[in-house]
């Protein structure tokens, strides 16, 4: 009886350790780059790893910049680059748009203001224009709204207009629909939210920029300022890893795309 | 006979035994319940030490508590909390200097003056007010008392070059609600102190020939300030914890405290970040927290000291 037992036992034992080994064979894909595509990419990572138990996304976010050189290098295998590659790094590096980041301008619906300049937009956030009357509207004085100093929008915002760390708020608010509430509570208010915010059902009036609407189509074909492009890059004539092969066209699927758009980007498919 | 009595004291003795028993047993169990509400406020002390020093000892408590910048995500990332330690100590003073005057005056009108129809329809508010959440006290804020303010606001700073305009959501908003939201707290307990003065004072008063305004104001609310001043202890706990009400209203940008600046409070810094943050800048948020533990924990014991002192000298 004991041997029988104890064949059992090194059998179970055996089974265990092959069930870990099996366990560790998962393949990682090694994403890293823009922290402003921190909370898309995250997202997507969850959304991927639901379906491949096997593949594992591990993505760090230190910066665009460091996302180009971790794929050079060979420690990524796929670079997240909030913005348009340079003509240098596109002869080492392909890229693929995942989504466009659109930001809309919303002010209260009594404003006549129907547009402004992005160097206007710049001059309001930073404070030295004060009053509607100074950029074609009103006698009323501007009461700048964004986000808080952790939001990515915040941090999208003020890099497109060239304006990071020296715009003076008069509020911040901690979500869009906050920014959307205080925009319309204040007369003299302008704010700025995702694309996607800013369509959902509320009184304020999104303006125009340069005299681009925003819109999905605007964004889309580049026209609206406010916008920019949301990249994955890898290295150009090597075949990429099946495991972050099948990552990307999860990214670029239908099913990724809506992930995308549920994070307030505009997806590139539709 | 006799083995009655013998069996009646074999009773006696089981019930002692077992009233001895219950007695000891409940004593434990009180014990073990007043026991764990000091565990519980022991853990969350040891707890907030735990989660707030790692980043004061980065950041250097120095460059912490008296530094003016918060800009957690810029470059060259700083963590001065010193605006938003300056607008919670100025927005709970603000607030409860006005609740507490309001509120006493109030009490005395509706105990010493008032008909009797209107004191228990004010008492019956009173009692309803202190008791709505602190969320609808920010939606009607920001939504009546925010516009009112940014009117005011425009026409005092038309012009102005160097004003940061807020529409309205600025401190004097935010000590505006939170005075509205300590008050009902203030009348309730002026009230109580008020009717707690021995007649025989009152009486006295009146009896020498002072009127009913003298007698208020220089024998009854005397008389009834350690009941006051627990009522300001009251609402200074209440004003420096409120964090919903208050970030509807006070525009939440991070500035020196002045009336018409949009201003961040210790506790709106926390709710406002808390979702994104990550890293040092995490850390940082539950030193916040810390700091505004340590902060309450010093009010309270420095007002309860008044309070004993006001009593001792009541009593003496």
């Amino acid at each position: 009886m004991k041997p029988y037992r104890l064949a059992a036992a090194v059998v179970a034992f055996a089974l265990l350790i092959g069930c870990r080994q099996g366990s560790l064979e998962q393949t990682a894909v090694a994403l890293s780059g823009s922290s402003s595509m921190e909370e898309v990419v995250r997202a997507l990572g969850e959304g991927f790893m639901e379906r491949n138990a096997n593949i594992i996304i591990s993505p760090q976010f230190g910066g665009s910049s460091q996302g180009i050189r971790d794929v050079a290098d060979g420690k990524a295998d796929i670079g997240n680059i909030s913005r348009e590659l340079t003509d240098e790094e596109k002869k080492d590096l392909d890229g693929v748009t995942i989504a466009l980041d659109g930001i809309a301008i919303i002010v209260h619906p009594d404003n006549r203001v129907a547009g402004l300049t992005l160097r206007q937009l710049a001059d309001i956030y930073t404070g030295k224009v004060r009053n509607w009357d100074q950029v074609g509207g009103a006698d009323l004085p501007i009461v700048a709204i964004g986000r808080d100093a952790a939001s990515g929008t915040r941090t999208s915002f003020e890099a497109l207009l060239g304006v990071s760390g020296q715009c003076l708020y008069g509020q911040e608010k901690d979500s869009s629909g906050g920014i959307k509430i205080a925009v319309e509570a204040a007369p003299g208010a302008v704010g700025y939210v995702s694309l996607e915010a800013a369509k959902a059902d509320s009184r304020t009036k999104k303006i125009a920029l340069e005299g681009v609407e925003a819109s999905e189509k605007t964004i889309r074909d580049g026209d609206y300022p406010l916008a920019r492009p949301l990249l994955m890059v890898v290295p150009k004539g090597e075949p990429l890893p099946m495991a972050a092969q099948a990552f990307l066209d999860y990214v670029l699927s239908q099913e990724g795309q809506e992930v995308i758009r549920s994070q307030s980007l505009v997806p590139v498919r539709r | 006979m006799v083995k009655n009595i013998l069996r009646s004291r074999g009773n006696l003795s089981r019930a002692e035994r077992s009233r001895k028993f219950w007695d000891s047993f409940m004593y434990w169990c009180f014990s073990l319940c007043g026991l764990s509400a000091i565990a519980a406020v022991c853990g969350i002390a040891a707890y907030m030490v735990l989660a707030g020093t790692p980043a004061i000892n980065e950041i250097g408590l120095f460059h912490f508590l008296l530094g003016s910048r918060w800009e957690p995500t810029a470059p060259q990332p700083a963590f001065g909390v010193l605006p938003m330690i300056l607008t919670s100590v100025a927005g709970t003073a603000l607030s409860v200097l006005a609740s507490v005057l309001v509120g006493t005056l109030t009490a005395v009108f509706l105990e010493e003056l008032a008909p009797n129809r209107l004191r228990q329809a004010a008492q019956a508010t009173a009692a309803l007010m202190a008791g709505l959440p602190s969320v609808v006290y920010g939606l009607v804020g920001a939504t009546l008392l925010v516009p009112l303010v940014g009117k005011a606001e425009n026409a005092l700073f038309r012009g102005s070059s160097s004003h940061i305009f807020t529409g309205g959501a600025n401190l004097l908003s935010a000590s505006i609600l939170l005075t509205v939201m300590i008050l009902p707290t203030a009348i309730q307990v002026g009230g109580i102190s008020l009717r707690a003065v021995p007649r025989e004072l009152r009486e006295a008063s009146l009896a020498l020939g002072a009127d009913r305004t003298e007698t208020a104001f220089k024998v009854l609310i005397p008389a009834a300030r350690p009941g006051i001043v627990t009522g300001a202890v009251l609402g200074t706990g209440r004003a420096m914890g409120e964090a919903m009400a208050v970030m509807m209203v006070s525009g939440n940008a991070v500035n020196f405290p002045l009336p018409f600046h949009s201003v961040r409070f210790l506790t709106t810094g926390i709710v406002t970040e808390m979702g994104y943050s990550s890293g040092l800048h995490r850390k940082a948020l539950f030193s916040i927290g810390l700091a505004l533990f340590v902060w309450i924990l010093a009010t309270d014991l420095i007002l309860e000291a008044l309070v004993q002192r006001e009593g001792g000298g009541q009593s003496a």
